[in-house]
């Protein structure tokens, strides 16, 4: 028994309507009781889906239990395959029909419906919704090229084009729609056509064409890799593994299509440019250069960002996690090599403690550490899914490829330059045009007043300023150093607290003065 | 519409159709998602599965601002295998909860469909939580089992817990329980207008904390304010209280007729209510007046939510002008709904229950103007060219009383009128 207060992923029946939302052609029945239909207003609500997602519940009741709850979802997929005539069942419980055991997969399967029915054991009590997608994902491909009209590679003899699929985006995945588009338009560009993207927006006839191409690309790992690693085994097709988020990895996505597919792609990777690397390198981003990021997200995202940061904008990580178990052994490797201890949790409140302790200047994280830095007055930009309607956005915002990599640019830099910004507004804040209701777009106390921007509550801050440093020891700050400190720019007026209360409690000094300040400032800069 | 008196069960289910299959409705923890913030020293922790986490989280909206005061004790393989004791872990859980929360005063054990099903006796484990915590926390057991409940019989569970535990009152002297949540500036405004008509002592149930519940005794006088309090009143009867008949306060009618029938119980004279509320009945006509320009003469269908649906349709049939085509509830209470059905009248479609699909289908048949539904349903009903107003709004949202008359008709409008003025 876990205490779980919000939780990163939901229920793995929620993976399994996922794949069944994100295809055409495919229903999904749930054994489940009433309630459980909660999970269509995902759909219907951060995606904005206009039609209901292909899910019918048996909606089972007390009333049930006593009598026969098998008989309820045998009606139930007669009914459902009557209704919507789809081209393929995927069937399986919920949590609470787990424990019934009334086994819907089979029970579903031995119906002799004119159509492929796939079961599903979805392990309601130990596993969780990636794992839900990855499981129902990969079934229902088995199933569909294993089963009597399952297609198979015919020979050809016109030469033609390499094809690749495009495996893992989802229904309620993380930029998922615009990810799609991005990457085709970039494999399209060194003359790889794509042959079937999946699941999102596929039918099973389009599954049955898997095999008709020459590799596979695990976009989303969470929900492609056990997919593509069958593939690979029953039909040979290697898999593409770089996830081409960042500019870096895209370059080298390019590299690694031109190896599985011998196409020449030295000129195309040596043409791989981005608006944001020039921006990047551009002087007004020196500001960027040794910012502190914490990263936490499912595994692929989060470990991409950590290349993003620290390669392609100069920023340090201090940390990096997952909420995915499936994906903690990427993110320790990823980990070791930033030099940051790896945190594996969903428990956000384990994420909040960590976040804090590492004194970050920006957040990269979900939508619940979005909530964290709101709360800790830090900058967030939200880098992967648990998914929000925001991440949905009207426009044209991929993640991935060249555009994806201008995308990130601007998503990740504007909350900080928003800070400098407000810097400008402070310094500037003698001026008569600066009161101290001066319009900000920030959130009144969302931020740490930077640069004691409007209004500051700075004899208050003065008065008790306490800090927790090293081992407990708790250094208190003079009112005189306080407001030395805040005449350091804001955007390394972190970094100086830091270092001198560290400075402090490493020699005993309880209490920090001016003098104090510069004694750390001359010791770190040596 | 003043008579006094209980309907008799069968007469009330005249008119009525039930229907079973697939449902489109919350299971009774969602309630939880209010509740919570009714009651302020209050720990709502589910004994269940990641989905029940995953319901509150999901139905909660994104509100992380802070800690919680629900969560979810998931259980897992190992508690089902019997490799753990769910009593055991379940204590492990709560002595965790507390020693994090130490400003928890009442913790409510809340029953889901698999603690059910494996038969997990909250009740017992109640018991000895509240014996282990003794004076510090009270701990109390109910079921918001989507087995047992439908969204909104949740806190008819909740109360009717609750209502064990109200001190027991010998005192014949009248005295008001006003039953169900109510959000406090409606609370506060009823219990101005008990005060101005020398009413009282007047308590709402649920209270506040858990230190005010209110006693119960042969004295007791039972106004419901929400339709789904069926259980809870029966409870107080139990103990001795009498339910003071009455439609629910909705619009200005509803509302009046609920002040109505408490005046009457407790000896108001005509004159003093009429005077009382005279001035707030004119300006929720007023009020109401801008808003029936746009519903009257519109037609509405109620998919099953809340038990809201008949007294809600009363309401824009009798004040706005507008016609119910379909008006369906998760529960009718053969007991206490019978006179917001007859004050309906005839010619409207009474389901109870549900078959989302047959019910999509007479809908597509029907096309009313709106349509009152859950969110799984709104936006794929816009998408096909109806307009529909989410339903879950109008169990958070303030709309019991005369002052939230007016913005009780305008939730409705609001749809209508921005179709009007879209031009995209």
């Amino acid at each position: 028994m876990q205490l779980t207060l919000w939780s990163y992923e939901g229920p793995p029946h929620v993976g399994a309507m996922r794949i069944a939302a994100s295809m055409k052609g495919v229903h999904c029945v749930l054994h489940a009781p009433q309630g459980d239909t909660y999970a269509d207003l995902l759909f219907t609500m951060i995606e904005r889906r206009p039609g209901r997602p292909p899910v019918t519940y048996t909606t089972f009741n007390a009333r049930h239990l006593g009598r026969d709850t098998a008989e309820l979802v045998r009606e139930t997929v007669n009914a459902t395959y009557q209704r919507h005539q789809p081209e393929a069942l995927l069937v399986g419980d919920t949590c609470t029909a787990e424990l019934l055991q009334d086994q819907s997969g089979d029970l579903a399967q031995g119906m002799d419906l004119p159509v492929p029915v796939i079961g599903l054991e979805l392990s309601a009590y130990s596993r969780k919704e990636g794992y839900g997608a990855s499981e129902a994902f990969y079934q229902l491909v088995r199933g569909l090229l294993e089963s009597d009209h399952g297609a198979d590679a015919q020979p050809e003899d016109a030469p033609r084009p390499p094809r690749a699929n495009l495996l893992g985006p989802t229904s309620l995945g993380f930029r998922c729609r615009d990810d799609v588009q991005e990457v085709t338009r970039l494999l399209e560009s060194i003359g790889v056509e794509v042959n079937v993207v999946a699941p999102l927006g596929a039918s099973p006839a389009d599954l049955r064409r898997i095999p008709q191409a020459d590799f596979n690309v695990s976009l989303y790992p969470e929900v492609a890799r056990a997919t593509c690693d069958w593939l690979q085994r029953r039909f040979g097709q290697p898999t593409v593994t770089t996830v081409p988020l960042g500019l870096g990895a895209t370059r080298d996505f390019l590299t690694e299509v031109g190896e599985v597919t011998g196409l020449d792609v030295s000129r195309a990777v040596a043409e791989a440019d981005a608006r944001m690397a020039w921006y990047s390198r551009s002087v007004d981003s020196n500001y960027l250069t040794g910012k502190r990021v914490f990263i936490f997200g499912d595994g692929t995202h989060a470990v991409a960002a950590a290349r993003i940061a620290r390669d392609e904008l100069g920023f340090e990580v201090v940390g990096l996690g997952t909420y995915a178990r499936e994906e903690a052994r990427e993110v320790r490797r990823a980990a070791k090599a930033y030099g940051v201890e790896p945190l594996i949790t969903d428990d956000y409140l384990e994420v909040e403690r960590a976040a804090a302790e590492a004194s970050p200047e920006l957040v990269l994280g979900t939508q619940m550490e979005r909530h964290i830095a709101k709360r800790l007055g830090l900058p967030c930009a939200v880098i992967s899914a648990p998914v929000h309607v925001q991440d949905f956005p009207a426009r044209y915002a991929p993640n991935m490829g060249l555009e994806g990599a201008n995308v990130i640019f601007d998503t990740w830099v504007h909350p900080l330059m928003m800070g400098l910004e407000e810097h400008l507004l402070g310094m500037f804040k003698e001026d008569f045009e600066f009161t101290a209701d001066a319009p900000s777009h920030l959130e009144a106390g969302a931020a740490p007043a930077p640069g004691g921007a409007a209004g500051e509550a700075a004899p208050a801050e003065a008065a008790t300023a306490v800090a927790e440093a090293g081992e407990g020891t708790t250094v208190c700050w003079t009112p005189e150093a306080e407001a030395e400190l805040k005449k350091i720019p804001f955007f390394v007026r972190g970094k100086a607290r830091r270092n001198t209360e560290r400075f402090a409690a490493d020699r005993g000094i309880a209490t920090i003065t001016v003098e104090t300040i510069y004694d750390a400032k001359a010791h770190f800069s040596r | 519409m003043t008579e006094t008196g209980n309907h008799p069960g069968g007469r009330a289910c005249a008119g009525l159709t039930q229907e079973q299959g697939q449902r489109q409705v919350f299971c009774g923890l969602t309630s939880i998602v209010w509740l919570h913030r009714k009651m302020r020293d209050a720990f709502f922790l589910v004994v269940g599965s990641r989905t029940c986490a995953h319901l509150l989280q999901s139905a909660a909206g994104v509100m992380i601002f802070a800690e919680p005061r629900f969560a979810t004790a998931v259980l897992g393989d190992r508690d089902l295998a019997g490799m753990a004791d769910c009593n055991e872990e379940l204590d492990r859980v709560v002595n965790e909860l507390l020693a994090r929360r130490p400003e928890i005063r009442n913790l409510f054990l809340v029953g889901s469909c698999p603690s059910e099903v494996i038969k997990l006796d909250l009740d017992k484990a109640a018991e000895r939580l509240t014996a282990a915590h003794q004076g510090r926390v009270r701990v109390l057991p109910y079921s918001g089992s989507g087995l047992e409940t439908t969204f909104t019989q949740g806190e008819d569970q909740f109360l009717t817990t609750l209502v064990e535990q109200l001190p027991a009152s010998t005192d014949a002297e009248p005295s008001l329980i006003v039953l169900g949540t109510l959000a406090d500036v409606v609370e506060d405004q009823f219990r101005r207008l008990f005060d101005q008509l020398g009413i009282g002592p007047v308590h709402f149930l649920p209270p506040r904390t858990g230190d005010e519940l209110p006693p119960v005794g042969p004295g007791t006088r039972v106004l419901q304010a929400q339709p789904f309090t069926g259980e809870a009143t029966r409870a107080l009867i139990r103990r001795g209280a009498e339910r003071i008949d009455a439609p629910y306060p909705l619009g200005v009618e509803g509302t009046r007729q609920w002040l109505q029938a408490a005046a009457g119980v407790f000896g108001v004279p005509d004159e003093r209510l009429e005077s009382v509320i005279e001035a707030p009945i004119a300006r929720a006509r007023a009020a109401l007046e801008r808003q029936r320009e746009v519903l009257s003469g519109k037609r509405i269908t109620f998919l099953p939510d809340s038990q809201l649906e008949l007294p809600l349709a009363r309401f824009l049939s009798a004040e706005c002008g507008m016609q119910p085509v379909e008006v369906a509830t998760p529960y009718f209470d053969r007991e206490f709904h019978g006179r917001e059905r007859d004050a309906l009248g005839d010619g409207i479609r009474l389901i109870e229950g549900q078959d989302v699909d047959a019910q999509l289908d007479r809908l597509r048949a029907d096309r009313p103007d709106l349509t009152v539904c859950g969110l799984g349903l709104a936006n794929p009903l816009e998408a096909e060219g109806l307009r529909t107003k989410w339903s879950i709004e109008l169990v958070f949202s303030p709309i019991q009383g005369f002052e939230q008359a007016g913005d009780l008709a305008e939730l409705f409008a609001r749809p209508l009128v921005r179709h009007e003025t879209l031009k995209v």
